[in-house]
């Protein structure tokens, strides 16, 4: 890989201490990302994809290893590295708009150019509608829509997504999965995406990273060639999940045992 | 009828429906009435009955009511003052109020989001709370004089307390998340207070406002029992003292009427601010 990785993370680990108990969330996790890349974590919970996803973002530092964002640490959250909780985390307080225009408004941008960035993005996520809507207001998938937008307005490099489509019916994310493609090939975003969905996963990545519990940790990698738009019930698209699937689960038979 | 305006699909004839329509925009209010007048029908049959002869029948307490406010049928010292005696307690309550929340808000909020100011002074507010009001009364005549300054204070110490903590609980129940995702956009620091802290505390705050005026309205009998010349209190405390039970009933309806009122307005006040939130959609 001779093209500088966008992300570069070397021997991280978490290690949490709570009174005097000492819990690894994270060991000696490697992980190389380049530019434009759409990589999956998957994992069974406790595995620490979560928290590699947060060490990115800058919400938590690793006690170990280094995780460098083109060739620098990484160190306070920043608009670079947008983040898409599950559960949104939009500000209920104010409108679609407002919380797409919140991030371009906090990094000093005038007025006049918040807002054509606003119209811009509140179109590309099909919600010109519902622009003055608040929260509370929308269904599921037009909040998390709302939460991408407010990510690429602030013109994030590298979008992280925990398990964004995780409170979702299978409709809505099966829609929004196909929006998030398209938007990722139209912008060259780079994608790390964590799920427990093998199906989510392969539809997705270019890269599908497996880590297991106990502690969490980086288990193998897989490169996903299967060309798109991918066909969720196609033989091929069959043969790479029962693959994949089977080294989900020798990992944890192998942990069983 | 009601059945017409569950089902609109219904055809019905037009002025039956729009009978129905305001039967259906009455309601709440007709069903709210239904306590106060049979409250107002059992007083009425007690004093009627002999129960007792120390309280007067709501018709001679309404009749009296009248002379309090316009006078022209006794025509004693308290005929047609009831606008001096409200004015007076209005001050006192709102400025006792709107003081205690020019303190109470930025001192909890600051007490919500500073570990050193909430260790500094939580244990002192904790301490102080639970003395009532009442209590306070002699110890603010010597600080404050006879007179509407130690009204003032006691409403001022009755609204301040309801404020204060649900300001502070306003403050520290933001969700965490919301801070990351602030954070992750570029707002850090102290500009979150602003962006942040502030907004999602505010049901909180307008919880205590709400909590805090109603309380001013309570304390201000105990308010004006400190000498003052006018006042719903005053007069209250008057009529006590002068075995005059019209009176004190009079400045008691005056005084729920006026609290009723002030706390609408505050409801209309909060409803617009808060339209984002789906618990206060007025």
């Amino acid at each position: 890989m001779a093209e500088l990785p966008i992300l570069d993370i070397q021997g991280v680990g978490k290690t949490y201490t709570l009174g005097d108990q000492r819990i690894e969330a994270l060991r000696d996790a490697n992980l190389t990302v380049r530019k434009g890349e759409f990589v999956c974590l998957i994992g069974a919970s406790g595995c620490g994809k979560s928290t590699l996803l947060r060490i990115v973002a800058g919400f938590e530092a690793p006690t170990a290893g280094s995780a460098l964002m083109w060739s620098k640490p990484i160190g306070e959250p920043g608009p670079d590295r947008g983040m898409v909780f599950q559960d949104y985390g939009l500000f209920p307080w104010l409108t679609v708009r407002e919380n797409i225009g919140f991030g371009p408004a906090s990094r000093g941008l005038g007025k006049a150019e918040v807002r054509d960035i606003v119209e811009r993005f509140v179109a590309l996520v099909g919600l010109t509608r519902f622009a003055d809507a608040y929260p509370h207001q929308l269904s599921g998938g037009m909040k998390q829509r709302v939460a991408i937008a407010r990510v690429l307005a602030n013109d994030a490099e590298v979008v992280l997504m925990d398990e964004p489509f995780g409170a979702l019916d299978a409709m809505t994310r099966e829609r929004l999965q196909d929006e998030l493609l398209d938007l990722w090939q139209r912008t060259g975003l780079t994608v790390l995406f964590v799920t427990h969905s093998i199906e989510e996963a392969i539809f997705l990545a270019d890269r599908v990273v497996v880590m297991e519990p106990g502690p969490g940790r980086i288990a193998s990698e897989h490169r996903i060639t299967l060309p798109r738009p991918r066909d969720v019930a196609s033989p091929e698209f069959n043969d790479v999940r029962r693959e994949l699937g089977a080294r989900l689960h020798s990992h944890h038979a192998k942990k069983a045992a | 009828m009601s059945e017409a305006t569950a089902s609109g699909a219904v055809p019905a004839p037009a002025a039956g429906q729009g009978g129905a329509r305001l039967l259906a925009r009455l309601r709440p209010t007709l069903l709210a009435l239904i306590v106060p007048a049979l409250l107002l029908l059992f007083w009425h049959l007690a004093v009627k009955a002999g129960m007792t002869r120390l309280i007067p029948s709501p018709a001679e307490v309404a009749e009296y009511m009248v002379d309090f406010a316009v006078g022209g049928i006794w025509d004693d010292a308290f005929s047609a003052t009831l606008h001096l005696h409200l004015l007076a307690s209005m001050q006192r309550v709102y400025g006792g109020f709107a003081l205690a929340a020019l303190v109470a808000v930025p001192m909890g909020l600051l007490i919500g989001r500073i570990p050193l100011v909430a260790q500094l002074f939580d244990p002192f507010f904790q301490l102080m709370r639970p003395i009532p009001v009442t209590a306070w009364l002699p110890l603010s005549m010597i600080l404050f004089g006879l007179g509407p300054r130690s009204a003032f204070f006691l409403v001022f110490l009755g609204a301040f307390y309801p404020i204060l903590l649900n300001t502070v609980f306003g403050v520290r129940s933001v969700e965490p998340r919301l801070f990351e995702a602030a954070s992750m956009l570029g707002c850090r620091g102290n500009a979150q207070f602003f962006k942040v802290v502030l907004p999602a505390a505010l049901p909180s705050i307008f919880t205590g406002l709400r909590l805090g005026l109603g309380l001013a309205w309570f304390v201000i009998v105990v308010g004006e029992m400190t000498g003052v010349p006018q006042g719903l209190g005053a007069v209250i405390m008057d009529g006590r003292t002068l075995s005059r039970t019209e009176l004190v009933i009079c400045g008691m309806i005056v005084i729920g009427i006026a609290g009723f009122l002030s706390d609408r307005v505050v409801v209309l006040l909060m409803n617009r601010l808060l339209r984002w939130s789906p618990l206060h959609r007025g």
